[in-house]
Formats: structure tokens, C-alpha cells, sequence
């Protein structure tokens, strides 16, 4: 995310139900601020703000928004609708 | 910086927008000093066209020459390839980004990689390329080519909002950008509508093929606020990056020289004026086959050699070995020049490749070698390459070059047409200043050559006819034999001139006859006059007589009558 607007927060609130809801006490979240680590965003390869992305397990997935469709989250997080554990 | 120089240089004497060298040759001629410094500038055309290799070239140019280091985003090729790409040009793209001139990188945008969900904007592009800027100090910003985000993201209302928004921001950054487009079908100028956005300076790239030959071709399709070349320019793209030439300069405000140079032939001098060629002139030698077209221009590049001058002989036809040993047979030796290093040939068959890439390396070479005197031979050849007009638009740019720089040039032409006044030998005869026909003259049984001097602008020149022998000793003019049968030239004129000798012969012989006779007839005739006077001596002898005998009578009557008269007075 790029400092603390308004879309990043729905993005961070939206995120973190998913993930209590179907991934309780299997996730981490990290959180960049591109406004103060802005070298990260090459390496990562973020050009849209808010973007999710899945590290692990590969390949790498990216969800770029506010994350508002529950459904589509999950798909882009494969958890839904094979509903793997992340 | 270094606009302000390039302002300096060029004296613009109007206020203009300011303006950023892009260093690529032409392009700054065309535009008149760059592009629009500071705003973004789309550079747009179809796949293949050079629009990546432009804007990099832009880049590169930036950080080696003007010292302002410039940043490289890439949205289609990886960073690695790109250098890869342009090592061949010699742009060392990994060390310039070693010593932090340049900044490349790469944005990978995958679909399948990406889900969009709800609201987002391209901040995390701009944050990049901000950080970007920031790191290196950035003057120059490429984005190539932006519309793959429309190809990776779905959603238009937010990217088209947010490319206004990348184009407000990069020109609050202040840094001069060159935006990269693909071609759109009809009459968008790319794909996305790109130009809506970026409404400075859109520069249009072109690739046809025209007769198997490509060309690319240029156009700036606007340019706010100030004057700019409309035509559409070609270019080309060679070991050097790319060059756009400029059709023709838009003045004709060239130095003229006054001074001569020889033909190396001093019966052409003769010809004209006596004393040859303007220098910086162009000169046409045009002419049928195996007219000597060939062996004139060998002489002239002999004789500039002969002057220490630097010549280039640009050789559409034979290989330069060919053209040596054939001029050996004409007494002209090429290859001591060559040796000696002021007589270099370039030979290229024309279809080698393109008119334009003709004529830059023509460009190239002279810039390379600095001649005084270049030699095209034969222009005709080109036509192989283009249509008549294009290799005319070609020549003007040439004939406009090298005047410019001071270069005499003499180009030969094969004439196909034999009536003179219809052909015009690619159209370049009305360009040049001087033009030499070299015509067969075919009569009696044999050909002969006859030149003559079709147009020599601001000289006297003779407007005779004179036959051109090409012998082991070289080339002479010598003059025809005009007598009552016409033109007469070869052993027609030779033999003419042998019967006028033998009737000489003749004619002298007979006049000593006739002298002779009249001195004869004088003599008879001074015998006559000499007999008539003797004649007349004795009719007037006899005459006289008659006269003489009756006075004698006379006096002897009186004086008996006296006698008498006495005797009869009786005095006696």
C-alpha cells in the first residue's frame, strides 16, 4: 500500500476477515508502506495500490483492489474453490 | 544545461518553448531543438517500427552526451534483453546503470497472475518510477509501452484515469518523457487513444515496404508551441542508433564558392570558360552506354588527387579493382591514390539496401573522409532501389549536403532515352549546376563520341559539339568537322580531312596552271602588240614618205617656177 488511505485500509480490514475467517492461525501478513520503502516496489513488481500478494505456496498470485469481492479474493488466494489451506 | 546551448547555437529568434536535445541526428533539425522539455512526448507506430529503440536512444543520448541521466520503464521487455538488444549499437546499457546515468526496469504485468477486486490506482507505478527518478536524479523518462496495462488489467475507467493522472504528475516532476504507443487500426493514432492524454508533441514511426525494400519513415504529427518539419521524414536504424534525414533543409542560404576546379581533361576546361568547374558545384555526366561517362569522372577524381585533394568514388557498378585496371588502359592510374590515401572507393551494389540507408552511409562516409570532390557512378543505378521521384528526393538531400559542406560532386547517368531534350536523367538535371552529355554519334558505318556542355550555370561555356576520344594516352576533345554533309566525326572526319588536303594539292596545281597560261597568253599577246607596232611604225614610215616626197615636189616646183619667171624677165 501507499500510505494510509482510505482504500488500503478497506483493503487491510477486508484482507485480515478473510484470513480470520477461513485461515485462522495460518497466515501472516506483512504490510509495506510504499511511501517509506519505495525500493520495494521493483523487486516485488507492484505497480497498483493496494496489491496482495501470495508468496507462498508458488506460484506467486497478486490481487491488486480493495479486496471488496469476498469471492474473488478466495479464488485469487486458492482458497476457494479447492479450499486449500494457505 | 544543455538546451540552453543548443539555444545558443541554433539562434532562435523568436521566444520557444523550452526544448530537450534528444541527440538522435535529424530528429533535433526537424523538431528545431528537441522535444518539449519537461512534458511528456508520445512517440507512436506500428510493431517493429524503432519506437523502443527511439525512446532508448533518447535515454542513452540523455546520459552520455547532455549529462542528464533519464530512467527506462519498461512494460514489454525484460531489462536483460533490452541490453542485450542494444549492445549491438553500442549502448552499454549495464554499465550505464552501474554508474547510476541510467535506470532500467522492468514491470511485469501477467494476467494470469492478477486478480482485480474492488477499487485500486497506480500508485505503487508511480512510487517506482518516482523512487526511480529520485535515485539517479532523473532528467529523462521513458515509459515503453504503456498500453500493456490495458492488456493486463481489466478494469479501463480506473487505468484511463489514472494515465491522466501519470501524465499530470510526470509533468509536475518536471522531467522530459517520451511515451511509447502502439499503432491502433483507422485513425486513432495508437491503440488506447494515448494522444488524448499527451497533447504536446506526438511523433508518429512508419515502416513500409515498398518494391521489397523497406523503409521507415517519420513524422511529428504535432508539436504545441512551436514550428516543426511536417514532412514525413525517413530514417533509418544502423550501427550508429538511428538518423532521420531531413528531406530538405528548409533554406537555400549556402555559401558559394567562385573558385574553379579543373576536369582533369583540358579540353573540357576549355569548354568551360578554361578554367572548369565551380567548386562545390554538382555536375551531371550523363550519357548512353559506354560513352565514357566512366573514365570522365576517373579523370576528375585523378585530377583532384593530383591537387592533394581528398576524393570519394562511390561505385554503384563495378568493383573498385574493376574500375582501376580499366582507367590503367586510359593512362590514368587510380591505385597511387588509393595507396597514397586520398582516393577511396566505396562499392555497394544498389540493392544492398534502401535509398535512405544509401544515402546515409553516403552521409557517413563524407563525414567520415572529408572529401573535396565526391563521385557518384552511376546514379542510374539507384533507380533500382526506388522510384524516380524518391531517388530525386534523395539526390536533392545530397546535392543539398554536399553543397553545404563545400563537396564538388560529379554524379554520371546512364541515359536510356536518346532524344535529348525528353530525357531527364532522374529528374536531378535541373538540380545540378553543370551537365555534360555524352551522346554516340553513329554514322558511316562506325560509332563515335560526341559531348557536349548541356548547361553550366553562371560560366561561359561553348555550345560546340566536340568529338571525345578516349585513346591509350586518356581522354581528348578534339572538334568535329562541320562541312557541307553535317557532323562528321571517327575516320568519317578523318577521311573528310584527307580529301580536303588532296583537294588542296589540286586546287594549288591548278591554280599554278593557270598562272602559268596567263603568263603565256601575256607574252602572245605583248608579241601581237610588239608586231601591230612595227606595222604601224612602217604605214606611218610610208605615210610620212608620201608627206615628205610632196613638200620636196613642192619646193622644187616653186623654185623652177622662180627659174622660169627670171629667164622670162630676160635677166640672166
Amino acid at each position: 500500500m501507499a500510505g494510509k488511505t482510505l482504500k488500503s485500509q478497506t483493503a487491510l480490514t477486508n484482507l485480515k476477515k478473510y484470513c480470520e475467517e477461513y485461515l485462522e492461525g495460518e497466515y501472516k501478513i506483512e504490510v509495506i508502506d510504499l511511501l517509506v520503502q519505495p525500493q520495494l516496489a521493483e523487486g516485488d513488481q507492484i505497480f497498483a495500490v493496494p496489491t496482495l500478494v501470495r508468496k507462498v505456496p508458488e506460484p506467486i498470485r497478486k490481487i491488486i483492489g480493495d479486496l471488496s469481492n469476498e469471492e474473488k479474493v478466495l479464488v485469487g488466494l486458492n482458497i476457494r474453490p479447492a479450499n486449500k489451506i494457505l | 544545461m544543455a538546451k540552453d546551448h543548443k539555444k545558443d547555437k541554433k539562434q532562435f529568434y523568436y521566444p520557444q518553448i523550452p526544448k530537450t536535445l534528444t541527440g538522435i541526428t535529424g530528429l533535433d533539425e526537424i523538431t528545431s531543438g528537441g522535444i518539449p522539455t519537461g512534458r511528456p512526448t508520445l512517440v507512436c507506430g506500428e510493431a517493429g517500427c524503432g519506437k523502443t529503440l527511439l525512446s532508448l536512444e533518447f535515454i542513452v543520448r540523455g546520459a552520455t552526451e547532455f549529462n542528464e541521466p533519464g530512467v527506462f520503464m519498461a512494460f514489454e521487455e525484460k531489462t536483460d534483453e533490452l541490453a542485450i538488444n542494444v549492445a549491438s549499437l553500442g549502448f552499454d546499457l549495464n554499465k550505464l546503470q552501474a554508474n547510476k546515468k541510467i535506470k532500467l526496469d522492468h514491470v511485469h504485468i501477467d494476467r494470469s497472475e492478477i486478480e482485480e477486486t474492488g477499487e485500486y490506482d497506480l500508485d505503487g507505478l508511480f512510487i517506482r518510477l518516482g523512487y526511480a527518478i529520485d535515485s539517479i536524479g532523473a532528467k529523462r523518462v521513458v515509459l515503453d509501452t504503456i498500453e500493456n496495462l490495458f492488456a493486463g488489467l481489466s478494469n479501463q475507467g480506473i487505468l484511463r484515469a489514472e494515465l491522466r493522472r501519470l501524465f499530470h504528475w510526470l509533468k509536475e516532476k518536471g522531467v522530459t518523457a517520451i511515451i511509447t504507443g502502439e499503432r491502433g487500426d483507422g485513425p486513432s493514432l495508437t491503440r488506447q487513444g494515448l494522444e488524448e492524454y499527451v497533447s504536446d508533441c506526438v511523433i508518429l514511426l512508419d515502416h513500409r515496404v515498398i518494391n521489397q525494400i523497406s523503409t521507415r519513415r517519420l513524422r511529428i504529427v504535432k508539436y504545441r508551441g512551436s514550428i516543426h518539419g511536417t514532412n514525413e521524414y525517413p530514417f533509418l536504424i544502423d550501427q550508429d542508433g538511428i538518423s532521420v534525414l531531413p528531406v530538405t533543409s528548409l533554406n537555400l542560404e549556402k555559401e558559394v564558392s567562385s573558385g574553379r576546379v579543373s576536369s582533369g581533361i583540358p579540353a573540357l576546361d576549355k569548354m568551360l570558360g578554361g578554367k572548369g568547374f565551380f567548386k562545390g558545384s554538382s555536375i551531371l555526366v550523363s550519357g548512353t552506354a559506354g560513352t565514357g561517362k566512366t573514365s570522365i569522372a576517373a579523370y576528375f577524381a585523378n585530377e583532384t588527387c593530383m591537387r592533394k585533394e581528398r576524393c570519394l568514388y562511390f561505385a554503384f557498378e563495378e568493383s573498385p579493382r574493376q574500375i582501376i585496371r580499366n582507367m590503367r588502359s586510359i593512362n590514368v592510374d587510380l591505385q597511387k591514390h588509393v595507396d597514397s590515401g586520398l582516393l577511396e572507393f566505396q562499392a555497394a551494389r544498389p540493392t544492398l539496401h534502401g535509398l535512405e540507408q544509401h544515402l546515409v552511409s553516403i552521409h557517413k562516409q563524407i563525414k567520415k573522409f572529408k572529401p573535396r570532390t565526391v563521385i557518384l557512378d552511376p546514379i542510374t543505378n539507384l533507380i533500382t532501389v526506388g522510384s524516380v521521384s524518391e531517388v530525386k528526393a534523395m539526390l536533392i538531400r545530397l546535392i543539398d549536403f554536399l553543397q553545404e559542406e563545400q563537396i564538388t560532386v560529379m554524379f554520371t547517368a546512364l541515359s536510356l532515352n536518346t532524344i535529348v531534350s525528353e530525357q531527364t536523367d532522374e529528374g536531378v538535371s535541373s538540380l545540378v549546376d553543370a551537365w555534360l552529355l555524352v551522346r554516340d554519334i553513329e554514322f558511316n558505318g562506325e560509332r563515335n563520341r560526341g559531348m557536349y556542355i548541356m548547361k553550366s550555370r553562371g560560366m561561359k561555356h561553348s555550345n560546340q559539339v566536340r568529338e571525345f576520344i578516349i585513346t591509350d594516352n586518356g581522354i581528348d576533345l578534339v572538334e568535329v568537322y562541320l562541312g557541307p554533309d553535317g557532323v562528321l566525326t571517327g575516320s568519317a572526319r578523318e577521311s573528310q580531312k584527307l580529301a580536303e588536303k588532296a583537294g588542296e594539292v589540286l586546287r594549288n596545281n591548278a591554280l599554278n596552271m593557270k598562272d602559268r597560261e596567263i603568263n603565256r597568253k601575256r607574252k602572245v599577246l605583248e608579241a601581237k602588240i610588239a608586231g601591230l607596232q612595227t606595222e604601224f611604225e612602217s604605214v606611218e614610215e610610208e605615210l610620212n614618205k608620201i608627206y615628205v616626197e610632196e613638200e620636196l615636189v613642192k619646193n622644187i616646183t616653186s623654185t623652177n617656177r622662180h627659174e622660169i619667171t627670171k629667164l622670162r624677165r630676160g635677166e640672166s
